[in-house]
């Protein structure tokens, strides 16, 4: 046990204070992510490229750093900033999940052509992946493709469908082999999102905003060579992708930011003249949730000590999504409690506004419902601890699915 | 930065349960508990052996000098195997030498404990937030006064009292007049205490002996929560191994979601209690401002996480659980004692709002 950091990472650490002390003024404010990145953010994202914050092991001939890997320098890059309360670059689908996939299973033309740009954030991808009617069976997704003329030829309809409105590209999980068994029968393709026949409708979430689209295809043109890795192979490309999108969902660092700001919050809150934090019922529950946030920090760096060590955490990686947002919720939910009445004055506005505090702490309490539901919902989440984690057997498989349940 | 056990933490707990597994089977578990008196001699000798009693005693007393993490590495061995064993008494006791002792007090007793020739219940008269009834005095070198529920309690050869403000006092177990209670957890008594103006040694010698006699509580918390921890992890192993083979409706259980999710939760509840205890363990040695914190935080977590993981566990194990003869009832109410003593969760929870100036704001 040693938590101090070795001699390479003290000077890491006094090189990202001292780029922070140079150029932190030219920081965009640290949240949003509702809209396209604007010119301010664009340069600011540029800026940790070339000084090695964002795309760090990223090789060079793709348009990144080229350190070698050693995750225990993207924390202390990413404490660093955290603690000075400096915006650490785009937090993006195309940046956290499709180029860790292009690294892992891309061709090197894939990843020349797209990882450098995408983590500028001059390209913005959406996920296409959930449908009406395969959310979390995404194995049975129905949207199909069929290879004509050296195109593939795209029909049918995605949902949840995130920044897809002012998304470039997508990476789509589609049907393209009717035939094989549900699992085999799956490809993943790359797509312009001007593509002729594509249409994006907003999604209005139960947060009064629409952080979601619903995605429409009709003989939508796809070149035949934008697929990833091959026909048939789009399940096993999209659980690579899935693998990082759920270790992004359970952040300790946001549950650390978001008890902080709680602990201000019921300080600085009064009934009756008397400050919340003060009342033993609200305390109390603020407390407890102090004691869990300190649990799942500590876990993080026994996480953190596995990847470096090249450890695999099985069961401890298969719980962060499922633990980390039952306690963002339930810090959300203190929150909310204290602000009471008060706080129930509810605005949310659009794309180029801030909104109120009161308003910020509902939308996180309502948004962490959907969290929990996406990436893979929580009940599944669960399932992949038991059967992966516990090793206990599955469910048996229905045998005649369509009979049950709908008969 | 490494947050992990060294390669000779898990040697040592290799051997430790290795040790445990092989001297304390089931059918040994419940011929202990059954007069209740807490204390198995071959055991104590057999962990002396393992060097475990002076584990935390410095090398030039004839200990192993080690750490917190180490305690608390052994500590969750011993819940794991629910042993007998006045462990938090002696990690408390070494410790209140160590910071409160004169150096001819730290020669008299260190080496003794090492040896595992001296075993201490250790009782706070306020200070731990435990209930029951407290009135010690101590004037001059003589002890007054009565102490209810004492914990580590079989077979003491020395009793460690501190009083309200602090002030420590050692004095034989044969001076004073013990009444063994047996609790809940037939594994470990407790004991009434009587002082009828008895001779003690004081241990004043730290600077600030309120602050010294709040880090040895804390580390007995730590040792606590650490137990509690391997008392959990067993019972959720052995849930999951029961999960596998009992049979029901044609399907071993494990395969019905209601049960699989019991444990998921089980597991996601307590795998970040593991990396909780082993933070505040080495804070206790190594981070002082972190100390005090995350070792009231680490007591009530796993206070109210074991109690979660005791109750889903024995539920997952059907009309078996609820029965005497799987044994899983040890496990069970050691995690309900060891929430209990030196303050449970709303205590500590307390502790930790006026160490961070919460409970003044009006």
């Amino acid at each position: 046990m040693d938590l101090s950091l070795s001699d390479k990472h003290r000077e890491l650490q006094s090189q990202v204070r001292s780029f922070i002390r140079q150029h932190g003024g030219e920081s965009p404010k640290v949240g949003g992510g509702r809209k396209r990145p604007d010119r301010k953010t664009l340069d600011w994202q540029r800026l940790l490229v070339e000084h090695g914050y964002v795309g760090r092991t990223i090789p060079r001939d793709y348009g990144g750093f080229g350190a070698p890997p050693d995750v225990m320098e993207s924390a202390v890059i990413a404490a660093e900033f955290a603690h000075a309360n400096i915006y650490a670059g785009l937090t993006n689908q195309g940046i956290s999940m499709l180029v860790p996939t292009l690294l892992e299973v891309g061709t090197d033309e894939q990843r020349r052509q797209w990882i450098g740009p995408t983590i500028r954030g001059e390209v913005i991808w959406c996920q296409g992946y959930s449908e009406p009617g395969s959310g979390s069976d995404l194995a049975n997704a129905q949207t199909k493709a069929t290879l004509q003329d050296g195109n593939w030829i795209v029909n049918g309809q995605k949902i949840w469908t995130s920044s897809a409105h002012y998304a470039d590209w997508m990476f789509l999980l589609c049907r393209t082999e009717p035939d094989k068994p549900k699992h085999e029968g799956l490809s993943y393709l790359l797509l312009s999102m001007q593509s002729p026949g594509l249409e994006v409708r907003p999604l209005k979430t139960m947060t009064g905003r629409s952080e979601f689209n619903e995605t429409f295809f009709t003989d939508v043109k796809v070149p035949a060579e934008q697929i990833v890795v091959g026909r048939g192979k789009g399940w096993y490309v999209a659980n690579v992708t899935l693998k990082h999108e759920r270790l992004m969902i359970g952040d300790a660092g946001k549950m650390t930011h978001r008890l902080e700001q709680l602990i201000h919050l019921l300080r600085n809150t009064e009934i009756d003249g008397r400050s919340l934090i003060g009342v033993a019922e609200f305390r109390d529950r603020l407390l407890k949730l102090q004691g869990e946030v300190l649990a799942w920090k500590a876990h993080n760096l026994r996480l953190l000590t596995e990847a470096a060590q090249g450890v695999d955490s099985g069961v401890r990686r298969m719980i962060v999504k499922y633990g980390g947002t039952m306690l963002g919720f339930r810090l959300a939910s203190l929150a909310v409690d204290a602000l009471g009445a008060a706080g129930l004055p509810y605005e949310p506005q659009g794309e180029d506004a801030e909104d109120d505090d009161a308003t910020t702490w509902n939308i996180d309490y309502i948004y962490d419902v959907g969290l929990m539901i996406g990436g893979g919902s929580n009940n599944i989440q669960k399932n992949i601890i038991g059967e992966r984690g516990l090793d206990l057997p599955r469910e048996p498989k229905v045998q005649n699915a369509a009979a049950i349940g709908r008969g | 930065m490494e947050f992990a056990l060294s390669q000779e933490q898990r040697l040592f707990d290799d051997s430790l349960r290795g040790y445990l597994a092989d001297r304390l089977p089931m059918e040994r578990l419940r011929a202990l508990a059954e007069p209740g008196d807490g204390f198995d001699a071959a055991l104590w000798q057999g962990l002396n052996e393992l060097g475990l009693h002076g584990l935390l005693v410095p090398e030039r007393f004839g200990g192993a000098g080690l750490g917190m993490l180490d305690a608390a590495v052994a500590a969750e061995a011993l819940g794991n195997a629910a042993a007998p064993l006045p462990f938090a008494g002696t990690v408390m006791a070494t410790l209140a030498f160590m910071s409160g002792a004169t150096e001819a007090q730290q020669d008299n007793y260190l080496p003794s404990i090492a040896a595992g020739e001296s075993r201490f219940a250790v009782g706070f008269a306020g200070l731990a937030g435990q209930t029951g009834t407290a009135s010690v005095t101590l004037d001059g070198d003589r002890l007054s006064g009565h102490l209810t529920a004492v914990m580590d309690a079989g077979a003491p050869t020395h009793l460690l009292v501190f009083l309200r403000d602090g002030t420590a006092a050692v004095t034989e177990a044969s001076a004073a007049t013990l009444t063994l209670r047996r609790s809940v957890d037939r594994t470990r008594p407790l004991t009434d205490i009587v002082f009828g103006n008895v001779r003690a040694e004081r241990l004043d010698a730290a600077n600030d002996k309120l602050a010294a006699a709040r880090r040895v509580l804390d580390a007995g918390r730590v040792v606590l929560a650490a137990d509690t921890l391997g008392a959990a992890q067993r019972m959720l192993d052995g849930a999951v191994a029961y999960a596998k083979e009992r049979v029901q409706f044609g399907r071993v259980i494990g395969s019905f979601q209601g049960v699989k999710y019991m444990l998921a939760d089980c597991v996601t509840m307590l795998e970040p209690c593991r990396a909780l205890v082993w933070y505040a363990a080495h804070a206790q040695d190594a981070m002082p401002g972190e100390a005090r914190l995350t070792a009231l935080h680490a007591k009530a977590q796993l206070g109210d996480v074991g109690r979660d993981v005791a109750r889903i566990t024995t539920e997952a194990h059907g009309g078996m659980g609820f029965t005497d003869l799987l044994g899983l009832h040890y496990w069970f109410k050691r995690i309900s004692f060891n929430r209990q003593v030196l303050g449970g969760p709303e205590r500590c929870r307390e502790e930790a709002a006026e160490l961070q100036g919460w409970t003044l704001q009006a």
